[in-house]
């Protein structure tokens, strides 16, 4: 089964916790400073994405 | 809707930061927290908390961008978020704030006299005497209320064009301080095995 999932392209994050703060379901958080982490309970609705300000989150299909 | 907690509300002191300015230069030597707090946090705790929870001004831009819709929520350039770009801004902005601290010293030593102007980009001199106190302070101290106050409104500048331009909090991308934090987080965790 395909489901979509956040994708952070993690070398280009600059840790601002902006994903962090609109995620509606806690999915993300930033690993120490370094970039942002998704947890598997992503639904993928790519709000994270959109807020991103650095634009480095994607909304990718993954198979489960 | 995730419950708001004390830190959510941390723009008010930014915005009231800004406009204290307009009245009495020497609360710019309150901006120093800015430059401290998160620093300690990047130190001791080895993370971007303050980015992450209590930056003012990255949620003024916040809230002025989304809620104010002042922002066209465009892709921000991609050179803009690469490291060279990040380290040379930072490396820009460290001279600048050194050129401001040696003028500083040059009134405290007596070279000069206390210039009551606010520099915008860096460039541009604003007059700026009426927020001057004319206490009995050092002049030095005066100086570095206005060198300080520039270095915060030409940031704020900065900023709100890029929240005008590409998405609200755009300046995160190339925030000095969020490079400097994000820098000392990659040497304090350099040893360790960051899981994917």
């Amino acid at each position: 089964m395909a489901k979509r999932k956040a994708k952070v392209q993690k070398t280009e994050c600059v840790s601002c916790g902006t994903c962090v703060k609109v995620c509606p379901v806690g999915a993300i958080s930033i690993k120490k400073g370094l970039f942002a982490d998704v947890a598997q309970n992503c639904v993928g609705c790519g709000k994270c994405a959109k807020a991103c300000p650095a634009s480095v989150i994607s909304i990718e299909e993954v198979l489960v | 809707m995730k419950k708001k907690k004390w830190y959510d509300y941390l723009w008010i002191v930014s915005a009231t930061y800004l406009i204290l300015g307009f009245f009495n230069i020497l609360f710019a030597w309150l901006g120093l927290l800015c430059f401290c707090i998160p620093l300690l946090i990047a130190i001791f705790g080895g993370d971007k908390l303050y980015c992450n929870r209590f930056c003012g001004r990255g949620q003024l831009f916040d809230l002025v961008g989304n809620k104010l819709h002042l922002s066209r929520k465009k892709d921000i350039p991609a050179f803009l978020r690469k490291k060279w770009f990040r380290y040379a801004f930072l490396a820009f902005f460290m001279i600048m704030f050194f050129n401001m601290l040696f003028l500083t010293w040059q009134v405290a030593a007596g070279g000069t006299t206390l210039k009551e102007v606010v520099t915008l980009l860096w460039t541009f001199k604003l007059p700026w005497q009426w927020a001057n106190p004319q206490a009995n302070i050092s002049p030095w101290m005066v100086q570095f209320a206005y060198g300080f106050y520039s270095v915060m409104l030409t940031s704020t500048v900065l900023g709100l064009v890029t929240m005008a331009l590409f998405k609200p909090r755009s300046w995160c991308v190339y925030c000095p301080m969020g490079t400097m934090t994000q820098c000392i987080c990659s040497i304090k965790h350099k040893n360790e095995n960051v899981a994917e």
